[in-house]
């Protein structure tokens, strides 16, 4: 039985465990029928043109999480942001754990998706976002949608400012063999509120786990919500994000995604603009090697007039590694005074590496700002010998080079912690030493 | 100190040096000038080993030893520096991280451990203060968004913090106002012993009415063409280059 089969098999088994009365019911149900319809993305498909997730599909996943696993902080303390104050919700093997977590519910709500889709607290929050932004055709969301039951629920309300910043950790042991994971995440703004979020999948030991994310954000006019994800995971682990943005009028949202690790990660990245005088920001670095691959898929939606995206994307790929960049820009023929600005550049350490690059933008309003660019290189000769001729020997030069080329995406991190710690860890992935600032 | 030897060098199949001798003495300070396009570059690319050109012939010798099969940063832990006409931006390394990088890696070379923090602060001061750099600038990304001057002021800051035994200016005053030229040449002058030597490379004589130069060389084509003490500097600047480039015709 092949992992499609497998899945809508277990569905029923699945929902006998929930409230079947509930309207999410229906949505499942609904989801499962467009998954079975679709099935898996393909390499046919042009947006899965350079990404296949075939081999993947081949591992006899375990679907659902049979029990609670725990382990102590001081072997993971590392994988956290532990040097500042933070709000926590952590999962191990797609199951909470209270004991690694720091949930509220004091002015805003950090707390998780199952008790926001069963309480009748949330019911009201849950009927106007949840699955609303998510695209409703895309399969592997489709997929989430039908087994949706845990992740994090993040409700900052009216013209609040979190005050700590929020830590999402997904961990995988390798207790129960290959796993496949669905978090969903769902994360509401208010107006004039404002929230950080970081967000880490992490497989303790190496084993076969895919983890098929979903993660919903709305921010409301002149929210601020800035969102950080690292993926830098062992050999083994598989990620699938699928990230959706609304924005209403005057909000800014950035996405920094930070991917160092994994054997395959594909990021599907989707803002949709809504209002007037919106800014969505999208950021990335991808270090990689091996035969990692690492695919960034992005769209920005601009529906209105007078909005702003910016997107910067750095890659760094050695050995057999294999990136891929596809930027889709559309603006609606009403968003007029658009400004997008898209940039991928990479930088080829070793023959044997790949990079697809594809810009794509549809724009069909005529007073627009839009520029797209990509290049693919190696690194500057000029630069190369001003190091040497200062004493730094060649390899710790081209390191240098790559930590200053990828470095500058780093500018727009606003919390210093974070900035600090992937520095570090871009430093120690192309093995320079930037020591600390005296 | 630096004996250079009928060196002939060419880039991309171009030959651009064409039988360079030059003898350089621990002390002194010579000044290379020359037109545009003369070879003023290339000779201290040369010798502090860009790979980007061919050494066709003849033979750089530093302290008795030949350095023609040495990579650019065993000649920087021998004692060479240059300090580039064009320096190059790095975002994302400090200049006190890149400094200290610099640093300890020839003391590697040399079979020594890192420099201790503290003695490194120290150094940084001092030389900063030569250099009349402030602190906030030693915090800045490599060369990112400095100014001509302060590029300049950098590269100056940077070799009294190697102190090489030989150090090439390459055309160290283009870009620079008065009082940053005045500064630069201060610190080359305050850095200047008997053990060490210098070669400015430059275009005009300005530069030399600060770092008084022992001798002077005039390259063209490819080739000295002439040498003298540094009233030479002055005829050039009175006369231009063509009288030199009929001389050599």
């Amino acid at each position: 039985m092949d992992l499609k089969e497998k899945l809508i098999s277990s569905f029923m088994a699945f929902e006998e465990q929930l409230d079947l009365s509930s309207p999410i019911h229906e949505m499942r149900t609904r989801s499962l029928k467009q998954f079975e319809e679709i099935g898996f993305p393909t390499k046919k498909e042009e947006a899965w043109k350079y990404t296949s997730i075939a081999k993947l599909l081949k591992n006899d996943y375990s679907i659902f999480p049979k029990k609670e696993t725990t382990i102590e902080l001081k072997n993971v303390k590392k994988f956290f942001l532990y040097d500042i104050d933070t709000y926590k919700i952590v999962f191990i093997d797609g199951v909470y754990s209270p004991f690694l977590s720091d949930t509220t519910h004091d002015g805003i709500d950090v707390c998780l998706m199952s008790a926001a889709l069963t309480r009748d607290k949330y019911k009201a929050t849950i009927e106007k976002y949840f699955n609303t932004t998510a695209k409703q055709d895309d399969s592997l969301t489709a997929l989430n949608t039908a087994f949706t039951k845990e992740g994090a629920y993040i409700f900052i309300p009216k013209s609040v400012v979190a005050e700590k910043p929020i830590q999402i950790i997904y961990f995988s042991t390798s207790e129960q063999g290959p796993m496949l994971l669905q978090p969903r995440n769902l994360i509401v703004a208010e107006e004039n509120s404002q929230v950080q979020i970081f967000e880490r999948h992490q497989s303790l030991v190496s084993h076969q786990v895919l983890t098929n994310s979903v993660t919903e954000i709305f921010a409301a006019e002149n929210a601020i919500v800035d969102y950080y994800k690292v993926q830098n995971d062992l050999e083994e682990a598989s990620l699938i994000d699928n990230t959706y943005v609304s924005q209403k009028g005057k909000s800014h949202v950035s996405v920094h995604t930070f991917s160092f690790g994994g054997k395959l990660i594909r990021n599907n990245l989707n803002f949709y603009q809504k209002g007037e005088y919106i800014d969505s920001t999208m950021k990335g670095i991808t270090i990689i090697g091996d035969k990692q691959h690492v695919d960034h898929y992005t769209l920005v939606d601009h529906a209105q007039p007078n909005c702003e995206s910016h997107q910067d994307y750095k890659g760094i790929y050695a050995d057999k590694s294999v990136g891929v960049f596809n930027g889709k820009i559309y603006v609606n023929q009403i968003a007029q005074k658009t400004n997008a600005f898209q940039k991928n550049n990479n930088i080829l350490l070793d023959d044997t590496a790949t990079i697809n690059t594809k810009p794509q933008l549809e724009i069909f309003a005529d007073d627009v700002k839009c520029s797209h660019g990509c290049t693919i290189g190696q690194l500057d000769k000029d630069a190369l010998f001003y190091l040497r001729s200062r004493g730094i020997p060649k390899k710790e030069a081209k390191g240098l080079l790559t930590y200053a080329f990828a470095n500058n995406v780093l500018e727009s991190v606003k919390i210093p912690a974070i900035k600090t710690r992937i520095n570090k860890l871009i430093a120690n992935k192309l093995g320079v030493s930037v020591g600390h600032d005296l | 100190m630096l004996t250079v030897k009928d060196l002939h060098a060419s880039v991309e199949g171009k030959e651009i040096l064409k039988g360079i001798n030059l003898e350089v003495n621990p002390g002194e300070v010579h000044a290379i000038m020359g037109p545009n396009g003369s070879g003023k570059s290339t000779l201290s690319a040369v010798i502090a080993g860009n790979e980007d050109y061919e050494v066709e012939k003849g033979e750089i010798i530093l302290n008795g030893e030949d350095l023609s099969e040495d990579d650019a940063e065993t000649r920087a832990h021998k004692g060479v520096f240059l300090s580039f006409q064009y320096p190059v931006e790095i975002p994302g390394v400090t200049v006190t991280n890149f400094i200290k990088t610099a640093i300890n890696a020839s003391r590697k070379a040399q079979g020594l451990d890192d420099m201790p923090a503290k003695d490194m602060l120290k150094n940084i001061r001092e030389k900063a203060a030569l250099l009349e750099i402030d602190s906030k600038f030693l915090s800045r990304s490599l060369n990112e968004g400095f100014s001509g001057g302060e590029k300049k002021r950098n590269e100056i800051f940077q070799m009294a913090m190697l102190e090489p035994k030989l150090a090439i200016l390459d055309e160290t005053d283009s870009g620079l106002d008065i009082d940053a030229l005045k500064i630069v040449a201060n610190g080359v002058n305050k850095l200047k012993s008997k053990d060490n030597a210098v070669i400015v490379i430059t275009h005009y004589q300005r530069l030399l009415d600060y770092i008084v130069p022992d001798f002077v060389h005039v390259l063209h084509n490819g080739k000295i063409v002439k040498s003298g003490t540094k009233e030479l500097a002055h005829e050039l600047e009175a006369k231009g280059y063509d009288w030199i480039k009929q001389l050599a015709d």
